[in-house]
């Protein structure tokens, strides 16, 4: 027995129950993710190569997966910059109505996503509140791709506030008076003191609002126009090829979708996982 | 760097910390603000860090008036408790952070910045510990680092928040007989904050010790464990026992018998007799000695603590004994205080 060189699939622990706990989640999430998924495969495996890559790289495809993947990560990324300020005035201030703010940060999980669509396509077409406003600017928001990024910040909207909140209470508020009394400037001061420990938050937050988007349908159909070539997400060309009975076509764009969303969020965890190492030193 | 703290008030919400506080410390003291919790001797320490602006009243840092002065500007290095070191920094550039945030113009190039960063870790004895972070090093080690960080912007004043607060024992004296020769090495004007009396007159030139938001007694260590002020003062530092006694021109009476003490210049009346439990000497019975019947006799190190209950009105006190003297003893005690002060008042 050489211990030393050989490779050990999982290391010693002195807490009892791996085989059970990860026989269950194997089991769990085989059922739940990974039989679902792989069908999806299997069935779009069966059109054959030639056949699979016609129906994915047909224009019409691709530019929904362009319009679906772009607008989701515009997006994240406006919820990572927003979520972080909102997610810092609610845990840095005292304010009156305070607790009815945090709770209203959580109502787009809550409401059907058709909802959310009406009612920003009602605000922002041309006649609506905020759409007549932009309007003589020369800017349309509603039936545009500009409509489907409102619509996805608004789902989105509370994974980076709910992921950062709680990093920011525990962050000490010692540190800000050390860089202070070190010289530090307050934008230094939240550039290099502040911000850092928050990254693995931020991305988590800017992961789950990415993924949350790219399978969003109901509120973004109502907004988008869906227009081929112009505002149609993939999840709306999806529904219109199953309608079509052409379900060899939706399986080959839901593949699609599949393969660069797990490659995405693969190489989010990993850019996470680095800048926990980075940035994550609890003491 | 002298600094003087003039008639300064602080309020939070209307509650006073601190009334009216005036103190002097002169250029390479080093200071110990001592009290209990809530004395306010943390916020007169933040006070003169600028992390608090005072109420009422100013801080002097030589000529200049510091109150005007942001915390940026006041260039005082500040260790607090729990350290506050940057996790995501390594311990070279959390001691280089304050020389790299200084603007272009005055801001030493990034290899001096990692010279000094350097020198300062050999002179808190953590050479070679550059690349680590805060999260690898073990809680006196994190308390060196967050010195050589304030050190590192060369301070007008240090300033320590319970340096040693969050330390077990061992490390406490280590530590505590390394910043004394750190500073008679760098004679830095340091201020620290502790709650622990043993430390306060171990390490300080002068101790400050502080009560409810004002200053009881300033003064060397000698001076403020012989020769207490108040009371509050005398039972604060050291241990110390009462009993409620009377003056009658300069006579102390117990229970209205006289004892072998004077206490000149107090006022006729009620007063309160504070000695030291170890200041006490055994006596044979006779007149002007205090007697009491023992209740307990207990070893303690080198001691034996005898509890006694005094007078008629029963007044429980605690003496320490030499060992041998303590043995023969039984039932009855004569005593008569050596160290001991009589204070005014019931």
């Amino acid at each position: 027995m050489t211990v030393a060189d050989s490779w050990t699939w999982k290391r010693p622990s002195v807490i009892p129950g791996f085989g059970i706990t990860f026989g269950f989640s194997m089991a769990y999430l085989s059922l739940i993710v990974l039989i679902p998924l792989g069908a999806l495969i299997v069935r779009s495996a069966s059109l054959g190569w030639d056949e699979y890559w016609r129906l994915a790289l047909d224009p019409r495809t691709l530019a929904a997966l362009r319009t679906s993947f772009g607008a989701s990560l515009i997006a994240a990324a406006i919820n990572a910059v927003f979520g972080l300020i909102l997610a810092w005035v609610l845990v840095r201030y005292r304010f009156a109505g305070k607790s009815v703010i945090d709770a209203m940060i959580d109502l787009p999980f809550a409401l059907p996503t058709a909802v959310a669509g009406i009612a920003l396509s009602a605000l922002y077409a041309p006649t609506g509140w905020f759409g007549a406003l932009v309007e003589p600017l020369g800017i349309t928001i509603a039936y545009t791709p500009a409509g489907i990024v409102v619509a996805l910040v608004f789902v989105g909207l509370p994974f980076v506030v709910r992921t950062v909140q709680p990093v920011l209470a525990d962050l000490d508020r010692e540190l800000e008076e050390a860089a202070a009394t070190l010289g530090a400037r307050r934008l230094q001061t939240i550039f290099r003191v502040i911000l850092p420990p928050l990254v693995p938050a931020i991305l988590t937050g800017f992961a789950l609002a990415l993924a949350r988007a790219i399978g969003e349908y109901g509120s973004v159909i109502f907004i988008a126009g869906n227009l081929p070539y112009v505002s149609e997400i993939a999840p709306l060309l999806i529904v219109i090829r199953l309608e079509e009975f052409n379900y060899a076509a939706a399986t080959a764009v839901a593949s699609m979708m599949l393969a660069i969303s797990f490659t995405m969020l693969l190489l989010i965890n990993l850019i996470q996982a680095w800048s926990r190492r980075r940035f994550g030193h609890a003491v | 760097m002298d600094i003087r703290i003039a008639n300064v008030r602080k309020e939070f919400d209307r509650f006073a910390a601190l009334h009216g506080v005036s103190l002097d410390i002169r250029s390479g003291e080093l200071i110990a603000l001592l009290g209990p919790s809530g004395s306010g001797k943390t916020t007169l320490l933040r006070l003169i860090a600028g992390l608090e602006q005072p109420t009422e009243g100013a801080v002097y840092f030589g000529d200049e008036d510091a109150s005007r002065l942001d915390v940026q500007e006041r260039n005082v290095g500040f260790v607090f408790q729990s350290y506050a070191l940057f996790k995501h920094m390594t311990v070279a550039d959390n001691i280089g952070f304050g020389l790299t945030v200084r603007p272009r113009a005055t801001r030493p190039p990034a290899a001096a910045i990692r010279k000094r960063a350097s020198d300062l870790l050999d002179l808190v004895q953590l050479a070679g510990l550059e690349k680590r972070f805060p999260s690898q090093l073990s809680g006196g080690q994190r308390q060196r680092v967050a010195l050589a960080r304030a050190l590192a912007i060369e301070p007008r004043v240090l300033l320590l928040d319970e340096p040693f607060g969050a330390l077990d024992a061992k490390v406490r004296r280590e530590l505590r007989h390394w910043l004394r020769a750190l500073h008679e090495q760098t004679g830095h004007t340091t201020v620290f904050v502790t709650h622990d009396q043993e430390e306060a007159l171990e390490l300080a030139d002068r101790v400050v010790v502080m009560s409810q938001g004002r200053i009881e007694q300033v003064g060397t260590p000698d001076e403020i464990y012989d020769r207490p002020v108040s009371s509050f003062v005398f039972s604060f530092i050291g241990e110390a026992c009462e009993l409620p006694v009377t003056v009658s021109q300069g006579q102390v009476s117990f229970d209205g018998s006289p004892i072998d003490i004077r206490a000149v210049d107090i006022v006729d009346g009620p007063a309160r007799l504070l000695m030291r439990p170890s200041g006490v000497e055994v006596v044979t019975a006779r007149p002007g000695g205090i007697a009491g019947d023992i209740v307990s006799i207990r070893r303690s190190g080198g001691w034996r603590r005898v509890e006694l209950d005094v007078g008629v009105g029963r007044h429980r006190i605690e003496v320490e004994l030499p060992v041998d003297a303590a043995a023969e003893l039984a039932g009855r005690l004569h005593f008569l205080p050596r160290h001991w002060q009589v204070f005014p008042g019931a």
